[in-house]
């Protein structure tokens, strides 16, 4: 290396020193990398065969040791009736988990939608220059801030039908006649709940956002400007295309966190058939009921749809993986 | 012209100023409204109030001597500070190599390192649960500085590979040229470079640390060693059912307090980059 | 002589550090809240003082769903940190193949206790949690209210139906616009499962299982009670009531906005505080029965327990704290200080606990009454059990089909559930 530093400048260019200098990055890439993976694979590793090993198994919470393969029955078995009609059962025959699912996929969409949306707008808000922008930055932080079974309990709170904020700030500006029983009722539970995650969640798009629009050099908009870009056009042709990279691992993120919820609607509105999720249903047969191995292929078959959906978003939204050697 | 030009400006300038307005409040109001409630006790929870009635800070004094809450803040702090940092450095050396070194299998690893966050939590709890005891750290902080790797590294490694990705190829190989070594490549030159990504991030991931619940409870058993979280569910009323909000919402504001400090701390951080760093200069 | 004096020197230093070394470091979990851990913690001093060994109590949140996952985590994996577990009446059978069978320990004790809570208690014939407190529902009613309309306590659902509406009415029309008529626990959750039941029961509809196992919801008095029930909401009851829980409705009740209220003990001296708007307006009742055959009053039996893991280190120990805290003296004590009703008959008469909680005397009546949920007879699968029941029961409530139509489904559930035996 001293030799190197020492090499006359220009002279890295040639072909020797360069692969030479390659030789070296990718070696120290690969140091790099070895602390993380190892870390990830005995954090995540092991958990997650486990958990897929559960679901082949006929594992109760009781019996944890004593599991033994049972094959892919937890997840479909069938049976012929006498009367030749098959019976089918498991998982993927239940209609408890399909409404699940169905759910999940309702509430991933529209929550990562209005935030993507909001937390553009209040990123470009943000990104202005305007005096209190540093106060204005650390407001909008306090809903991401708030721990979620406290904001939820909080918003189950506002939302109450008798003495709830939230009914009574309605009917006092005269957009309710009458209280809602918000998290009561199944017409407005979903909507309760995804009110109480867009508002939490927007400030992690924001600031994602954000940090992504900073690091579009000024001297961009600065030249748009001289050249008299309208700025909704400007923002469509420079914002959009250079904020691309960190939006899509922002929704990346987000859509995986929505697929997964769980302790919004744990805490919000744990029963109610209208949004209980796939991990809501999977921690309730885990640990609540007395089905771990049910539970277990419910976590395994929502990691395939998160691992389906994450795949064909990467396909289609064309994320690039190459790069920084352009 | 001008005329029709300034109201044009002025309107929008108002225009703005409300949007801001519209964004604070929304922000703040349920934060506000906790605030409120804190300072309320007995039947007066039950009332809507916009302004305070009267103000008692018997709420804070008993989330201050219920348990053992300075004791979960500095958990909290240590727990949520040493994930961060652990976080950033494992991430900022492997999203070097992620994205600036070209190597075979790369895609490959990045979607391995996002699988980790497709598992759903409560389904790896059981496992970890199992690693965590074996290797002896179960009811210590590290158990939850471990666990929390699970979600801080695939988003910080993420976030941080898709920056150093666009940041122009000129600077590196004038580093290069200089005769840099990796690593002083990414402290020396791309580091300043990345405030606001790494600031950013490690916010966030800070914050996801901070709020956790489930691993929380699961891994620690003593009051020596838990965390906020956990502690606010601890707090509790008179008897089983009594649902203590005053004191919930004391302790929840006791915690958010901090989180606001550090971002106004960090705040300039997150609003620099490019501009202050030195592509241009 | 010298030298026996010095024997006995030895014998009792001998004797001293065997004592020592039977000194056992014990923990209990509890979910018990900020009062309950510090009378726990009063009540384990004295234990230690008596006994030289020493236990830890590790508190837990008090939302019990929180609490029975963890337990039932820290159980699978064996965990060794944790001797004693304080558990809800509903959790013992479900649990019942990690803790000890205390049969034999408590052999001495059992018979002072009310024989249907040791019977909640035993699963397989095996004892595998002793009470240490007990719960039981009344119905609360607003005594000024009864008066000023000229109306009685009503005995019957019927007769609760038209009182609360006829009162519910009468104060509106003199424009108190926010009273209703009667508040209970109506959200989709273990309580519903409690509520439910006592309709159920008080109208002759039986207790879901039956207690040799055989299902026993789908039957018309059962389907009647949770008929009548469906007709309180927007009528007698807000329509929010689908979403309350027991802080929830005494809320409305607590701000003088409700006539009557199913709710447990915890409400009566918070609805007695100063601020309270019903204080010393009120009084409570055992809940009203049904008119169907076999009807009376039906309370859903609460209270807590305490069970030794079979993993515990250090099992006898463990056992003898498990039967401290099952004591006659601390459930006395404890319904001097907590005004926790005890497990134990005699104490219902204790001057000393009538003297410092005069209301225990009401509960009695109502206690007589008590129904345990069909946790015993339905095991490992309770929690499923209930959270089908209170399914079935909140779709009748909001609307979606008919209670006959939703027991009918709810017994093919549960059939499927219990396969050859539970």
């Amino acid at each position: 290396m001293a030799t190197d530093a020492m090499a006359p400048v220009g002279t890295a260019a040639t072909p020797k020193i360069r692969s030479e200098l390659l030789q070296q990055r990718a070696r120290a890439a690969r140091w790099f990398l070895v602390p993380m993976l190892i870390a990830l694979a005995i954090v995540a590793g092991w958990p997650l065969m486990r958990s897929i090993w559960f679901s082949f198994t006929d594992a109760t919470l009781n019996d944890l040791y004593g599991a033994e393969w049972i094959g892919i029955g937890n997840y479909l078995r069938w049976q012929v009736l006498e009367s030749g009609t098959v019976r089918y059962r498991g998982v993927l025959a239940d209609p408890d988990w399909w409404n699940a699912v169905w759910n999940t996929v309702r509430f991933a969409f529209w929550s990562v939608l209005w935030e993507t949306v909001l937390g553009m707008i209040v990123a470009l808000v943000l990104n202005a220059e305007f005096r209190g922008r540093g106060i204005v930055r650390a407001a909008i932080l306090i809903p991401w801030a708030i721990p979620t079974i406290v904001s939820a309990r909080m918003w189950g709170w506002m939302l109450n039908d008798q003495f709830g904020i939230i009914n009574d700030l309605g009917m006092k500006l005269g957009l309710l006649s009458a209280p809602v029983a918000w998290t009561a009722s199944a017409d407005t539970a979903m909507t309760a709940v995804l009110i109480v995650d867009i508002w939490k969640t927007t400030p992690f798009m924001a600031l994602l956002i954000l940090a992504g629009l900073q690091m579009i050099p000024k001297d961009i908009y600065e030249a748009a400007e001289i050249d008299g870009v309208h700025p909704v056009k400007q923002f469509f042709r420079i914002t959009l295309p250079l904020v691309r990279p960190a939006l899509m691992v922002a929704i990346i993120f987000r859509v995986l966190d929505a697929l997964r919820i769980f302790d919004l609607i744990y805490v919000l509105t744990p029963n109610s058939r209208s949004t209980k999720t796939m991990s809501v249903l999977a921690q309730e047969n885990l640990f609540q009921f007395n089905n771990f191995a049910e539970g277990s292929t419910q976590s395994t078959l929502l990691f395939l749809l998160i691992a389906i959906f994450t795949i064909l978003y990467i396909w289609i939204g064309k994320v690039n993986f190459e790069g920084g050697d352009r | 012209m001008g005329a029709t030009f300034d109201y044009w400006k002025l309107t929008k300038t108002v225009l703005f100023y409300a949007l801001v307005l519209v964004i604070v409040v929304v922000s703040v109001f349920p934060f506000y409204y906790a605030i409120l409630t804190s300072l309320k006790s007995g039947t007066d929870l039950f009332r809507v109030t916009y302004w305070p009635t009267s103000i008692s800070f018997e709420n804070f004094r008993q989330v201050f001597s219920q348990g053992a809450f300075p004791r979960n803040l500095l958990n909290s702090v240590f727990v949520a500070s040493v994930t961060v940092i652990l976080a950033l450095f494992l991430a900022v050396t492997a999203s070097f190599a992620l994205s600036r070194v070209r190597f075979r299998g790369r895609s490959l690893l990045l979607m391995t390192i996002l699988a980790v966050s497709m598992f759903p939590q409560i389904a790896v709890l059981a496992g970890l649960f199992e690693v965590i005891r074996f290797l002896g750290i179960y009811n210590t902080p590290w158990a939850l500085i471990f666990a929390y790797t699970i979600f801080t590294l695939p988003f910080t490694v993420w976030v941080l590979t898709t920056f150093m990705r666009d940041l122009p190829v000129e600077i590196e190989e004038a580093a290069i040229v200089d005769g840099a070594t990796p690593w002083v490549i990414i402290t020396q030159v791309f580091m300043p470079l990345m405030w606001p990504a790494l600031v950013t991030t490690g916010l966030l991931a800070f914050i996801a640390a901070w709020n956790e619940f489930l691993f929380a409870l699961t891994f620690t058993v003593s009051n020596d060693t838990r965390t906020v979280p956990v502690a606010i569910a601890l707090l509790s009323g008179g008897s089983q059912y009594e649902i203590p909000w005053g004191i919930i919402m004391a302790a929840s504001v006791v915690v958010t307090v901090p989180l606001v400090a550090l971002v106004l701390v960090f705040q300039r951080k997150i609003v620099s980059g490019l501009t202050a760093g030195g592509v241009k200069g | 002589m010298k030298m026996n004096l010095m024997l006995a020197g030895l014998l009792t230093s001998v004797t001293l550090v065997g004592g020592a070394a039977q000194a056992a470091e014990l923990s209990i979990v509890s979910g018990d809240t900020g009062n309950g851990l510090a009378f726990l913690r009063s009540q384990l001093d004295r234990f230690e003082a008596e006994t030289g060994h020493t236990v830890t109590v590790v508190p837990m949140p008090s939302s019990t769903t929180d609490q029975f996952g963890q337990y039932r985590l820290w159980l699978a994996a064996g965990n060794t940190d944790i001797d004693v577990y304080q558990t809800d009446v509903i959790w013992a059978p479900q649990l019942a193949d990690q803790f000890l069978d205390l049969t034999e320990a408590a052999a001495d004790i059992v018979d002072d206790h009310f024989p249907s809570i040791i019977e909640s208690q035993t699963a397989d014939g095996k004892l595998v949690a002793l009470p240490a407190f007990t719960d039981a529902p009344a119905l609360y009613y607003r005594t000024d209210l009864l008066e000023k309309h000229g109306k009685s306590v009503p005995a019957t659902w019927t007769e609760l139906e038209a009182t609360a509406k006829e009162i519910m009415d009468a104060e509106r029309a003199e424009g108190n616009s926010e009273i209703w008529g009667f508040v209970f626990q109506g959200n989709a959750y273990e309580g519903l499962t409690c509520d439910a039941l006592e309709w159920v029961m008080s109208n002759g509809g039986g207790q879901i299982v039956e207690a040799d196992g055989t299902i026993s919801i789908n039957n018309e008095q059962a389907a009647a009670a949770i008929d009548r029930a469906a007709g309180w909401v927007g009528t007698i009851a807000p329509e929010g009531v689908l979403a309350y829980m027991e802080e929830e409705s005494r809320g409305v009740w607590q701000l003088g906005n409700a006539v009557f209220m199913r709710n447990w003990p915890y409400a009566y001296a918070l609805s007695n505080g100063d601020d309270s708007a019903v204080k010393g307006k009120f009084d409570v009742a055992p809940l009203p029965a049904g008119d169907g055959e076999g009807a009376r009053s039906a309370a859903t039996l609460g209270g807590w327990n305490v069970a030794v893991s079979k993993y515990s280190p250090d099992p006898e120990a463990a056992i003898e704290l498990a039967k401290f805290l099952a004591s006659e003296e601390v459930q006395k004590e404890r319904a001097i200080q907590q005004s926790n009703l005890p497990t134990i008959p005699s104490l219902y008469e204790d001057a000393d606990v009538l003297a410092a909680s005069p209301f225990m005397a009401n509960w009695k009546a109502i206690f007589e009454q008590a129904v345990p949920r069909p946790s015993a007879p339905t095991k490992t699968n309770y929690n499923e059990v209930s959270s089908l029941f209170w399914s079935a029961v909140h779709d009748t409530l909001s609307g979606n089909g008919s209670a006959a139509e939703n027991l009918e489904i709810l017994e093919a559930d549960l059939q499927d559930l219990k396969g050859d035996a539970w």
